[in-house]
């Protein structure tokens, strides 16, 4: 079992509805699949650095989870064959990152990973 | 009065015995996150290119996750490859 995460770009077309469907569907691949999900984020309608298919804005997911690396190709697959989605990321993470994420979802910094023993 | 006249052939190097550290040893960070990219705004010159260590003083061991980090930020969309008037 390996801690996985990954971050999904949709396009800015959809509605919040639907946005949240084409995520659920994921959300749910990753829970038939066996995969421990331990967070979600949702970071809403961002600007993109860069226009991606001609889109200037994407809505961002990013979903943290623990599962095989099975899992991995059958939802990257699945991301692939839509069309809705601009660009997807997976990455693996290491003690390091699981740590970063841990104390960033308890609130002990504010994003940004120094500066916190300010206070 | 001579003294105001002295000329140098090359430009006096000034404050150059600020010795240039490596910010992540020297923090403690373990890890850089790609999703945070003002962050990583101090990595990159303003077209977008990655800065080389000798300009960051970072570590060999952080140069690479710092260009990991950049190159998946690029990829969705948080970093441009490439910009014109970055800062």
């Amino acid at each position: 079992m390996n801690q996985y995460e990954t971050v999904i770009v949709l396009t800015p077309l959809l509605s919040e509805e639907i946005a949240k469907e084409a995520i659920a569907k994921y959300s749910k691949i990753l829970a038939d699949s066996g995969a421990e999900i331990v967070q979600e984020d949702n970071w809403g309608l961002r600007k993109l650095a860069y226009p991606i298919e001609k889109k200037a804005s994407g809505f961002f997911h990013l979903t943290e989870y623990k599962s095989s690396g099975e899992v991995i190709s059958k939802l990257e697959l699945e991301l692939k064959r839509d069309e809705r989605v601009l660009r997807f990321l997976t990455i693996r993470l290491d003690r390091h990152a699981v740590a970063y994420n841990e104390k960033k979802r308890s609130g002990a910094f504010n994003k940004k990973p120094k500066q916190e023993a300010a206070v | 009065m001579a003294k105001d006249q002295i000329q140098y052939v090359t430009a006096p190097k000034v404050d150059d015995n600020r010795k240039k550290y490596c910010r992540f040893r020297k923090n403690g960070i373990k890890y850089i996150d790609y999703k945070d990219a003002n962050f990583l705004l101090k990595f990159i010159n303003d077209q977008g290119k990655i800065l080389p260590r000798r300009l960051t003083g970072t570590s060999l061991k952080f140069q690479r996750k710092v260009a990991q980090a950049v190159k998946r930020a690029r990829h969705i969309g948080l970093l441009p490859f490439v910009a014109d008037q970055l800062k």
